[in-house]
């Protein structure tokens, strides 16, 4: 439990160096070089003039106002979640900023700062090393986008959420929505209304990509909302890994992302979606995250959450085919000062659909880390199964953790398991290891990454010693 | 009730029903009935008198062999006493004790907040009670065997029975209430509270069998206070009523509380139970353990909410949660909500929640051994029933709950 990690040790010294981690790396910002920039507050004027700029179709223009409505309908969820979202302060965010270019193929073409911010995040460097794609978002707007030629040639699609419903209106359109209806919730809603950025993906039935393709969301903007949009179509027995990867640097001010993501499995077919979220901690993090996956179809979520001043994200899956499997496999990690409110939600809507949910959350100092969960198994199918386990793990001993789940069950040949539990690092652990020669923090160090450890295999090597190391920086300084 | 009631008591009662006025009716969006079908509950009957022979009752009220005292109520109104209970125990009808231990009962009557949703109707039995039972057992005192009440429902009416334990230090009480119907057909409310208060290194132990006519609803809600170093043992057993709803709170008030929550619960054609549970870790040091096992039948339905709270500086809590919903039919459902709140480092809390039904492979393995598939799913379902009541302790007080199963269990058959 307590060994080197094999991934650490099958590394050579350049990798090493370059997925090395400096505390510093994400707090930076540029000054801001925007050609277009909606103001502060939002209001149906705001919309238009995001619809101006993108040079969006009519129909993309009547569904941001309506879902502009629908936004201003609707409560905040604080009858069940925190108080805290009633400090996000609407009238004072900027939702739309840009310097007006369009994505660039090639890093060579993308501004220079921008190019800097990406490089020091070391996306450049990784999509050399072993990814299939890259689209780097930077405030409002992708800055690169790229994929490899190969993927062209079958027939895979990997752009801009704006390129995707303009370019692409067939495959796009009668998915965009479908998957998260606009009403779905206040922030879903909001998305809705000033959605930029984001990725479109399409792949063609059988193809199956071999290396993941990757979006980078980066904040550069004071009181800025980043509100990316993505669709994922993954045709008939086709294969596909997405990563995510998020930061901001820290301001002041409080800053806003609140991003909708779908996905579409259809028959056969696998979507692996994998985040690393590492944002700072002044960011509201809200996000509406849901994949259908049709029969005999795969939707997998791998979420490591660390970071933010508040997420509230449950990546959910829609069993709509017969033997379809979702599952959810999450790390959270909050830190004084941060509230993890993450779960999952598994809608089994076919017969014989499976699905999985493992969560595990740390909360170090006054950090708080919540599971929030729902499993639906209506009354008309028959043979479905959901697992769920929650661990948590206390550090500090102010720390706290909740667990809400919501299981419903009606009917035939079902079963299903809930499981969770709280525990906290033993003294006798610690002592143990402090025996072997590590001083406490170390000792402490090595078992939140024993806690955690079955659950970072399943990220791609790079992703996984990357989120020990994240781990290990929020770790420091918590024992005593 | 009587004018000779304590001023505090007819203060509590006029503050009460301004609350319960003042007090907005539950709605289906609020989170604390999350899943419950609120219609169920309906308008509150009044003003329906009773046409059951009391002699009649008293001769159907069975349940222990040689309890060490026995109390039939008929809506409210005490029928029937008998008691062969220490002298110094102060065992007697709530309307009575408020004359003769009015400190006593001031002290720990509805002593709690209500937290799981039915503060409205809280307060309304506050402002409406008329009548329960009231025990206090001494410091240094077992009271072997059991304080057995009948609780008959007759006439479309509301009813408020009132139980309030108060145990002292390093005593000993087990008290069983049965809730009962006295026809098959007259719809009846009872807004039921217990009020349960275990001393240091006392033993308390509560049983609650929910056997009304299925078509009467009932509201209990059950306040449990264990303080260093006490045990108290609660248990609901829900097989009658058209609609349920169970709250219970548990306290764990001091290092080496120890609190067993038990339930088991047979609901069958559109019967509906709610159960709502919070295992509170107020004190460092305390234990705390939650069974509920629910065996639906017909197109049933149970809600199960269920938290463990533990409180800023209660290290060292051991407290786990678990709900088992056997599903005997397709139409049957089943709604989970086990939770956490951990506030506290040093702890060890665990829940656990499973749907599932009777596996093929178990009905087989009967059959091969020569017994009929029902009666077969009626064996698993029982033995499913019993490891919950096992945790009773009593042989006698198993026996009899069993008795109450097993007679659901002819009716569903």
């Amino acid at each position: 439990m307590f060994t080197e990690d094999t991934a650490t040790a099958v590394l050579d010294a350049d990798t090493k160096d370059a997925i090395n981690i400096d505390r510093t790396k994400g707090d930076f910002t540029f000054p801001e070089r925007n050609k277009f920039d909606a103001g502060w507050g939002l209001s149906s004027k705001t919309v238009d003039y995001i619809c101006d700029v993108k040079q969006d179709p009519d129909w993309v223009r009547e569904f941001r106002h309506k879902a502009l409505a629908v936004f201003e309908s609707k409560p905040m969820p604080t009858n069940w979640a925190t108080e805290d979202l009633n400090n996000i302060h609407f009238d004072k965010i900027r939702y739309y900023l840009s310097d007006g270019e369009k994505p660039k193929r090639t890093w060579d073409e993308v501004p220079p700062e921008i190019l800097e911010t990406f490089e020091r995040l070391g996306i450049p460097e990784q999509e050399r090393g072993f990814l299939a794609g890259v689209e780097a978002q930077y405030d409002s707007e992708a800055a690169y986008s790229n994929m490899k030629e190969e993927l062209s040639k079958q027939g895979v699609i990997f752009v801009t959420s704006a390129e995707g419903l303009k370019e692409h209106e067939e495959i796009f359109r009668p998915w965009f929505g479908k998957v998260i209806p606009t009403g779905d919730n206040k922030f879903s809603a909001l998305n809705s209304a000033v959605f930029s950025g984001g990725s479109f993906i399409y792949i063609p039935k059988g193809v199956k990509l071999k290396q993941p393709l990757q979006a980078y969301f980066r904040i550069n903007s004071e009181s800025f909302g980043q509100f990316e949009r993505t669709l994922i179509i993954a045709d008939e027995g086709s294969e596909i890994m997405y990563m995510e990867g998020c930061t901001a640097p820290k301001f002041e001010t409080a800053t806003l992302h609140s991003a909708v993501v779908e996905l579409v499995a259809l028959k056969g077919a696998k979507i692996q979606y994998i985040t690393v979220q590492n944002w700072s901690s002044n960011v509201f993090n809200l996000v509406t995250k849901r994949g259908i996956a049709m029969e005999d179809a795969e939707v997998r979520w791998i979420d490591c959450n660390i970071g933010s001043r508040l997420t509230m994200k449950y990546p959910g899956v829609v069993m709509k085919g017969e033997g379809a499997r979702g599952e959810v496999i999450s790390i959270a990690l909050a830190n004084t000062g941060q509230h993890q409110d993450t779960g999952a939600k598994m809608i089994h809507a076919a017969n014989n659909t499976t699905s999985n949910v493992v969560s595990k959350s740390i909360s170090v100092g006054q950090g708080r880390s919540t599971y929030r969960g729902q499993v639906h198994i209506p009354k008309h199918l028959k043979g479905c199964k959901n697992n769920t386990e929650c661990d948590a793990l206390l550090i500090n001993s102010n720390s706290r953790t909740d667990t809400y789940p919501a299981i419903t069950v009606k009917g035939n040949k079902h079963a299903t398991q809930h499981e969770a539990s709280v525990s906290q690092v033993s003294e006798e652990m610690l002592f143990y290891m402090q025996q072997r020669g590590l001083d406490e923090g170390q000792a402490m160090s090595l078992a939140v990454n024993g806690f955690i450890n079955d659950l970072v295999r399943e990220f791609p090597m790079e992703y996984s010693v990357e989120l020990k190391r994240l781990i290990d920086l929020e770790m420091e300084g918590s024992v005593g | 009730m009587t004018s000779t009631l304590p001023a505090w008591f007819q203060a509590r009662q006029e503050n009460a029903k301004q609350r319960y006025e003042a007090t907005p009716t539950p709605k289906r969006g609020d989170e604390q009935w999350r899943f419950a079908n609120i219609k169920q509950l309906g308008a509150l009957p009044s003003g329906g008198v009773s046409t059951a022979d009391p002699q009649a009752l008293i001769a159907r009220s069975t349940g222990l062999e040689n309890p060490a005292a026995k109390f039939v109520f008929l809506n409210d109104a005490l029928i029937s006493s008998a008691s062969d209970l220490p002298q110094n125990v102060i065992c007697l009808p709530l309307a009575d004790a408020l004359e003769q231990h009015a400190e006593l009962v001031e002290e720990h009557f509805m002593k709690q907040e209500n937290r799981l949703g039915s503060a409205k109707y809280s307060a309304l039995h506050e402002a409406s009670v008329k009548n329960g039972l009231f025990v206090h057992i001494p410091d240094n005192t077992e009271v072997e065997g059991s304080i057995e009440v009948h609780h008959w429902l007759s006439g479309e009416t509301t009813v408020f029975p009132h139980t309030l334990i108060v145990t002292g230090k390093s005593s000993k009480v087990r008290v069983i209430d049965i809730f009962r119907s006295a026809d098959d057909t007259t719809p009846g409310l009872a807004i039921g509270y217990k009020d349960l208060y275990a001393g240091q290194n006392s033993a308390l132990d509560y049983i609650s069998i929910q056997y009304l006519n299925e078509v009467s609803r009932m509201i209990a809600i059950k306040e449990t206070s264990t303080a260093r170093d006490a045990r108290t043992k609660a248990f609901i057993l829900n097989t009658g009523a058209a609609w349920a709803r169970n709250e219970s709170m548990s306290r764990l008030e001091g290092p080496g509380a120890h609190s067993d929550m038990l339930s088991v619960s047979i609901p069958d054609r559109e019967q509906e139970y709610d159960q709502r549970t919070f295992q509170h870790h107020v004190s460092e040091g305390a234990y705390s353990d939650l069974l509920y096992k629910n065996t639906l039948y017909g197109h049933s339905k149970t809600v199960f909410s269920g938290l463990i709270s533990v409180d800023e500086n209660a290290h060292h809590t051991d407290a786990y949660q678990t709900c088992r919903n056997l599903l005997m039919t397709d139409d049957c459902e089943a709604n989970s909500m086990p939770g956490l709140e951990i506030n506290a480092d040093q702890v060890k809390c665990s829940h656990g929640s499973t749907s599932a039904q009777i596996s093929d492979d178990e009905i087989f393995y009967l059959q091969a051994r020569g017994i009929a598939p029902d009666h077969a799913r009626q064996l698993i379902a029982r033995g499913y029933s019993v490891e919950a009541v096992s945790r009773l302790g009593d042989e006698e007080t198993e026996a009899l709950v069993l008795r109450f199963i097993d007679e659901k269990f002819a009716r569903v058959r």
